[in-house]
């Protein structure tokens, strides 16, 4: 019971401390900071979740982009498409006012997060049989089939994109709740899968799959749901994203995209979720950085990415993390892993 | 569950220190030119990524129209300072770097973007903030109705297809079949108003087919459009397809010309081609280094002076774009937004390189286009269409 009210608690605080940051920081930081923090947060959200995928439970996936994009295209497709045509049958999905705007980014969301969800089921199946360098090509193949088929559908604009999309995140100052609601909820979600019993087989997987088959996990499942996790997580950030920017087309998920996913996810170090969000930030925080340096920019950016890989081959953080050891109620066991 | 209440405390303890780094007192005057030592123009632009090769043009041609403006002694008693950041050919990239021209440099004009995608991810910025933002090269129509700071100086697909509806009577041609990429816009949307406008005009549109980016065998259409017996087959295609279409339709027979569009305009057309494409025509923005304009010429020394290679003419329209700023610049009553975003509404008979630029209600130029006449393995200079015959 007190657990329970704790939780309770927590969440709540969460949910106001949010809300009043969100307020404070939308009427006090310059615009261009803000929008980078935005990024940030988006890119915190892609990185966190393909670290579930790639390194908790061990598997290659080089094609986020693709769950990122079905996100923000179902997403928007909801607020210019669909909520148009039922909006005359259901007066209150109307937007403009706050509650309308909340209802509709919710729909949004759930539609966003179960299309990008199912999408990274298809994905995750036949990673049944594939492995390691065979199952990164098939994600990449899947990223790009998404991005040819966004080109070639005309009712979502085709190569120009979706334009005009409402900023429903925006409505009533609450873009920076959103953004890191899902922060918040997707390094929650890592903490506790890592923690849990459930969690101790999606490592097992990673570190030795036969051992763990043998162990009676049921490593297909163990797959299949961390894909369905990592990607749902991802279509949600497509949908804030879309809704942030006003505008999509295909280019925002090209290929480049899914590297730079994956390169904050190694960079961080794999399986580390303080990595991810840190090598996140850095990565989108970076280069804005460094514009003063004008032509010369990205490839300092570049020379930066080798010292860093070649001073620290597992990562910034390796498989460590920064606050989670104190929050343990049981230690798992998890020495003896391999980088 | 200490964990948790640790976890917020934190999140909130970092949200505070990012924004307190971040914190500017809000209300600055944004590119008021009170004491202001020069005038700064923001240019976004592809320098790196897939199209870097457009937004290197564009920016060069810019840079070079405002070097020249300074040496010319500035605008106002003051020199012009170009802000140039890369949007590395992303969308999103190009929204960031736009709010940054505008909030932190303090931009009071923001030229960019050849592709309209950037354009389109741009302007509502440049709108919200009530800053004049200058396309030098997006033909896309939806690019300046994202509002009236949003302004262009280049023609549009549109106009580019009423010219070719034009020069489709005045070559005599009574019967035109087209045949366009069902998976491109610029296609489609080109096929469409030719339509409309070669009907009206008294023509024909003896049929279409349709066929899709990166297909190879075209015959099938081909061979039904010949059954149509046309005078001419407008393909408002790439160049990418319209080589191998264009060999093919002469195998099998039809050997009608061929009419296109600007985005015909490469090197690797007639590489693709062979001869196959002799006689035919298309359209294009006015510049060619056939063009005996002394400007043009100019221009063509001073950017291979300036660059060490020959400009095209994605630099040409860079290049008028930064010298119609600076014109508005000069024309403004004073150095706001707001009265250059006027002075730039009221451009008429502008002297560009690229023609006589006019901006008409929707902020769309109206400039001339050129016919190009492919001759054996060359193009050339074959007739020039000014926006006021098509307006007849």
């Amino acid at each position: 019971m007190r657990i329970l009210l704790l939780r309770v608690i927590a969440i709540l605080v969460t949910f106001i401390g949010l809300y009043m940051l969100s307020q404070f920081v939308t009427y006090q930081m310059d615009p261009y900071y803000f929008q980078v923090l935005i990024e940030c947060g988006v890119y915190i959200i892609l990185a966190v979740s393909l670290n579930l995928i790639n390194g908790i439970t061990g598997q290659f996936s080089i094609g986020h982009a693709g769950f990122f994009a079905v996100g923000a295209y179902v997403g928007a497709a909801w607020t210019m498409i669909w909520q148009p045509m039922v909006v005359g049958r259901y007066s209150f999905l109307q937007m403009g006012t706050l509650h309308g705007d909340i209802l509709n980014l919710l729909i949004a969301l759930v539609l966003g997060m179960i299309s990008a969800g199912m999408a990274g089921f298809v994905v995750g199946l036949p990673s049944l049989r594939l492995r390691g360098d065979y199952l990164a090509i098939a994600t990449l193949g899947f990223a790009e089939v998404i991005y040819v088929l966004l080109l070639n559908i005309n009712s979502v604009g085709g190569a120009r994109g979706l334009n005009g999309i409402p900023t429903l995140i925006s409505s009533g100052n609450l873009a920076l709740f959103w953004i890191f609601l899902f922060v918040i909820i997707s390094i929650v979600l890592s903490r506790n899968i890592m923690q849990s019993v459930r969690g101790l087989t999606w490592l097992s997987v990673r570190e030795d799959e036969i051992a763990a088959d043998a162990m009676g996990v049921d490593t297909t499942k163990v797959k299949v749901t961390a894909f369905v996790i990592g990607s749902a997580l991802a279509g949600a950030a497509g949908v804030l994203y879309a809704h942030f920017l006003t505008g999509i087309s295909p280019d925002i998920f090209s290929m480049n995209t899914s590297i730079l996913i994956t390169t904050m996810v190694v960079l961080g170090g794999s399986g580390s979720v303080t990595g991810s969000v840190i090598a996140a930030t850095v990565l989108i925080v970076l280069p804005e950085m460094l514009r003063f340096l004008k032509n010369d920019r990205m490839v300092i950016y570049s020379v930066l990415l080798i010292v860093m890989m070649l001073t620290r081959p597992q990562g910034i953080f390796g498989t460590k993390e920064i606050g989670f050891p104190k929050w343990r109620r049981k230690q798992p066991k998890t020495e003896g892993r391999s980088a | 569950m200490k964990g948790i209440h640790r976890l917020v405390a934190g999140i909130l303890g970092v949200g505070l220190i990012l924004s307190g780094c971040g914190c500017r007192s809000h209300g600055v005057k944004i590119g008021g030119p009170g004491g202001l030592q020069e005038i700064p123009v923001g240019d976004f632009s592809s320098l790196t990524g897939d199209t870097a090769t457009f937004g290197t043009s564009t920016h060069n041609g810019l840079a070079l129209a405002i070097e020249q403006a300074n040496a010319a002694g500035g605008v106002k008693d003051l020199p012009i300072k170009l802000y140039t950041e890369d949007d590395q050919s992303m969308p999103d990239v190009a929204r960031t770097v736009v709010t940054k021209l505008i909030t932190e440099d303090h931009v009071i004009a923001v030229v960019g973007e050849v592709a309209s995608t950037r354009s389109l991810a741009a302007a509502p910025i440049c709108q919200q903030y009530k800053i004049p933002m200058i396309t030098p090269a997006s033909t896309n129509p939806a690019v300046t109705q994202k509002g009236d700071y949003i302004f262009r100086t280049c023609f549009t697909d549109d106009f580019q297809a009423a010219v070719m509806a034009h020069f489709a009577r005045d070559q005599g041609y009574k019967r035109v079949a087209v045949f366009k990429d069902i998976r491109n816009d610029y296609s489609m949307g080109i096929a469409k108003i030719f339509e409309a406008e070669f009907t009206n005009l008294g023509g024909t549109i003896t049929g279409e087919q349709t066929y899709q980016e990166g297909d190879t065998d075209f015959k099938a259409q081909l061979n039904s459009l010949k059954g149509q017996n046309p005078d001419a087959v407008l393909i408002p295609g790439y160049y990418s397809e319209v080589g191998t279409i264009a060999r093919q339709a002469r195998e099998i027979g039809l050997n009608v010309p061929l009419l296109g569009c600007d985005g015909w305009d490469s090197p690797k057309l007639i590489q693709a081609a062979g001869n196959a494409l002799n006689g035919c025509y298309f359209s294009d923005h006015y510049f060619s280094k056939d063009i005996k304009d002394p400007a043009m010429q100019k221009f063509f020394a001073d950017y291979k002076a300036k660059y060490g290679y020959s400009p095209d003419a994605l630099a040409a329209l860079g290049f008028d774009a930064g010298n119609l700023l600076v014109d508005a610049l000069k024309r403004a009553k004073s150095l706001t937004p707001a009265d250059l975003r006027d002075a730039i509404a009221t451009t008429k008979d502008f002297p560009g390189i690229t023609g006589k630029i006019t901006i008409d209600a929707n902020r769309n130029a109206r400039k001339a286009a050129i016919i190009m006449k492919i001759v054996g393995e060359k193009k050339v200079l074959y007739k020039v269409y000014t926006p006021e015959e098509i307006d007849q």
